[in-house]
């Protein structure tokens, strides 16, 4: 596969493009955050579970942790090559859901991990107080541990969301949308065409910015008293 | 769908079928190579990448100034998507004629290993316990000292974690690269699988399991090499510590 | 041997500086402490000595050469230092802690393994202890290992910032102990920066008391400042029961004993009677020669001669270099109202409330 060098005369930018394909841009977007959404949803839940088996029994969170990890370490690509014969790319679903087993297993070592240490990183001696005061586990995890543990939980997920976003467009490599469409797209044409590669590039940014910032704010607000002092 | 038709066992059979075909393993677009070209995509980046980062976030460390900088890299080098920023490189590289199957490659993978080398070198650094540089000083020792002898020391199991995460989003990213021309090591099966559509998913996941192999093999090689480059007395810190001051990128 | 002539520090965007043109010497062999509230300065013109910190003005001489004239690092390697986080460097060995600063003016090898052996010792650790790590130490332990440190290359000087602080008060006692022992044996100047009146006051030869701001209110032996502080701040600083605290720096054998009613086994009923007039009290103290057998009450005299009675052991008995101070603990709790002294199996006297007190009564 040797691509055509592209012509030096191809001007870098070409706003005409843009304008005349602002509905392509809006529909791979929506694809991109669907993409996005359904991974961080189920990766949380599952996170989630993992997290509280962890917490509960402390001896499974080395395995837990070994093995997300190795998820993790596993490049996005090998991953999606691991699960695709599984599932099957002749489908639009299938393309879907291989894609979504791989950008869910990418999240769970960062969610995890952050869920466990912000849960154990309650100050024993408010646990302590909230058990002396007669909450029993179920509502002391729930109206004391985890709203103190948002915080690490939100940075978890601000981080997944980030990392996830930036996978989604190498999810293009199976044919499916998201914005790594342009990239591929602007690549893959005769001659390189760079108007698209960068709107690609700059909108996944972009988003990844826009939702990161998103998610800081929807941690401050769940975390009035944080604000106190002065944080 | 093709799949239900075929048994697990029946592409299992084929994915080993790949692996024994003749020339797989040695010719110029076997295994051995592939997996030499991947290596040396990642390694040769990040030597350059350590060379540039990691003294002056050591030096800035120990002066304490730019943290506003680390702050900033850590944020950058997570959104920056590492595809996106491959195929950019390409694209400026393609107009001044450079082949594809490297420069941009190396480049961009230099940008993409420095922040995590620098973050946790900064960081590293500026976290070593005031008593024991401020002892440091109090012996006689120069400023230079105190940053070789007592600082980079103490902070090595952090620099080295820094390394480490950077490798391996490196030998992770290289891939990637396949997609560009005939490079990318091992994940030129993979790719080239893809474009064949479901008849090439052998390929896709004969590729996978060796990228797999690579990755989980260095990851497993970096354990076992650290005891060797950490000084005694530094492992013996309480290892949750470092653990803690550990970041991930 | 230190000289500070209107050492000042002043912080920029400060309003006020944090040392204002001090002016302090201390001599050879003199054992200084720098004591005051927080925000006097004692840490910041300890940390001027040595240049951690830099003054902004004024100037420094040590053992005659002016401080500010010679590269830091090469000032400090003849300045042992020892702080109150101890600092201990967590990746070397307890010898090569030690060793550090022999090695950095180049001492051989064989000569550098012997100064440790001897300074091991010398702070009152285990020679097993100089293969481990800095980690599997207790804080007693640790800041031993900072002192050995400090003294490696021998230095005149030693600076300390609350070097105690961060032990348990037990451990703390033994280490003011002994660091003083050893102070006055190596015959060391230091200067000795402690937020504890009652350490100062144990510890120093020479006590500073300084006030916000680096001003030096008084500057004298600690039993001079005791019993004539200069201002109120110092009375203050020194808080209540200066009485007591001067009584502490007192030896008994300062004060003037007196026999009080004894009388030998050997005596009689009557004797004891007679004795027990004289000094208007109903128990006599028993003796056997110089040795003190303990005392009896009145009602105990049943027999014609004392042989029959056990003499009762006195709760506490003191020896010459007690302070005056557990003679008065002595005389306030036990039921004869004296604190008896005894050295070396011998009985010497006995001190009673009034003979305490005309000690520290001018």
């Amino acid at each position: 596969m040797n691509l055509v060098v592209a012509q030096a005369a191809t001007p870098l930018f070409d706003w005409d493009w843009v304008t005349r394909n602002l509905d392509t841009i809006l529909e791979k977007t929506l694809e991109h955050l669907q993409l996005t959404g359904v991974a961080l949803g189920l990766g949380l839940l599952l996170s989630v579970l993992l997290a509280a088996v962890s917490i509960w029994k402390a001896r499974a969170y080395k395995p837990i942790a070994a093995f997300t990890g190795a998820l993790y370490t596993i490049p996005s690509l090998a991953v999606f090559a691991l699960v695709a014969p599984i599932i099957g790319i002749g489908t639009p679903s299938q393309k879907f859901w291989t894609a979504e087993v791989a950008l869910v297993s990418y999240t769970l070592l960062i969610l995890v991990r952050n869920i466990v240490t912000g849960i154990q990183g309650v100050p024993a001696g408010v646990s302590e107080a909230a058990r002396g005061m007669g909450y029993q586990e179920g509502g002391l995890l729930a109206r004391i541990e985890v709203p103190i543990a948002i915080p690490a939980i939100i940075a978890g997920v601000r981080i997944a969301a980030v990392t996830v976003i930036g996978l989604v467009t190498v999810t293009s490599l199976l044919g499916l949308g998201g914005l790594g469409f342009f990239i591929l797209d602007g690549l893959r044409r005769s001659i390189i065409f760079p108007t698209e590669i960068i709107v690609g590039v700059v909108l996944s940014v972009g988003l990844a910015a826009v939702i990161d910032l998103g998610l800081l704010m929807l941690g401050r607000s769940l975390t009035p008293w944080m604000r106190a002092q002065g944080r | 769908m093709d799949e239900s038709t075929r048994s697990i066992m029946d592409f299992l059979a084929d994915v080993v079928a790949w692996f024994s075909e003749s020339g797989r393993w040695l010719s110029g677009d076997g295994i051995i190579p592939r997996t030499a070209e991947h290596l040396w995509l990642a390694i040769l980046p990040m030597a350059i990448a350590i060379a540039l980062a990691l003294p002056l976030a050591v030096w800035l460390g120990h002066r304490r100034i730019g943290e506003f900088a680390v702050n900033a890299l850590v944020n950058v080098g997570r959104a920056v998507p590492s595809f996106g920023l491959l195929i950019l490189a390409a694209v400026f590289f393609s107009r001044s004629g450079v082949s594809l199957r490297f420069w941009p490659v190396v480049v961009t993978l230099i940008a993409l290993a420095i922040p995590p080398i620098f973050t946790n070198a900064y960081t590293a650094i500026v976290t070593v316990r005031p008593g024991s540089v401020e002892a440091a000083r109090g012996v006689g020792y120069t400023e230079n000292q105190v940053l070789w002898e007592v600082e980079v020391p103490i902070g090595a199991p952090l620099i080295l974690a820094g390394i480490r995460i950077s490798f391996l989003q490196v030998l992770a990213t290289v891939p990637l690269a396949a997609v560009l021309s005939s490079g990318g090591g091992l994940g030129q099966y993979v790719v080239r699988g893809f474009a064949r559509g479901t008849s090439g998913l052998d390929e896709v996941f004969a590729g996978a399991l060796l990228i797999a192999v690579l990755t989980l093999g260095a990851d497993w090689l970096f354990t076992k090499l650290e005891p060797l480059v950490l000084p005694e007395g530094v492992r013996r810190l309480s290892s949750t510590e470092v653990r803690a001051r550990a970041s991930v990128s | 041997m230190i000289r500070l002539e209107g050492v000042s520090k002043h912080y920029p965007g400060a309003a006020l500086p944090a040392v204002d043109r001090l002016t302090l010497d201390v001599r050879r062999g003199e054992f200084v402490t720098l004591v005051g509230p927080s925000g006097c300065g004692k840490t910041t013109t300890l940390k001027m000595i040595n240049r951690i910190i830099e003054p902004t003005g004024g100037s420094i001489f040590v053992d005659g050469v002016d401080a500010l004239s010679v590269p830091a690092h090469e000032l400090r390697r003849s300045i042992g230092y020892v702080i109150q986080q101890i600092g201990l460097f967590p990746h070397r060995t307890i010898a090569q802690n030690i060793g550090t600063v022999p090695g950095l003016l180049g001492w051989d090898q064989a000569r550098t393994q012997d100064r440790i052996a001897d300074l091991i010792d010398v702070v009152g650790l285990e020679p097993e202890m100089l293969d481990r790590y800095p980690a599997e130490l207790s804080g007693g332990q640790q800041q031993r290992v900072g002192v050995a440190r400090a003294l490696a290359a021998d230095p005149p000087v030693l600076l300390m910032d609350e070097p105690f602080g961060a032990v348990d008060p037990i451990v703390r006692g033994h280490l003011q102990r002994e660091f003083l022992d050893l102070q006055r044996k190596l015959g060391k100047t230091v200067v000795f920066v402690t937020h504890d009146i009652d350490e100062a006051i144990f510890l120093g030869t020479r006590i500073a008391m300084l006030n916000t701001g680096g001003i030096l209110e008084q500057y004298d032996t600690p039993e001079a400042i005791l019993s004539e502080p200069v201002n109120q701040f110092v009375e203050d600083f020194l808080g209540g029961e200066r009485g007591l605290k001067r009584l502490a720096l007192l030896p008994i054998s300062s004060a003037e004993m007196v026999r009080g009613p004894m009388i030998d086994r050997t005596g009689s009923r009557d004797d004891a009677e007679r004795i027990m007039a004289e000094h208007s009290v109903d128990w006599v103290g028993i003796l056997d020669g110089k040795k003190l057998l303990g005392w009896v009450d009145r009602r105990d005299l049943v027999s014609p001669d004392l042989n029959g009675v056990e003499p009762r052991p006195f709760a506490v008995s003191l020896s010459p270099n007690s302070s005056l101070r557990e003679a008065l603990d002595a005389v306030v709790t036990g039921h004869a109202r004296i604190a008896v002294v005894v050295e070396d199996g011998e009985y010497k006297g006995m001190l009673d409330l009034e003979s305490i007190s005309e000690e520290i009564t001018e």
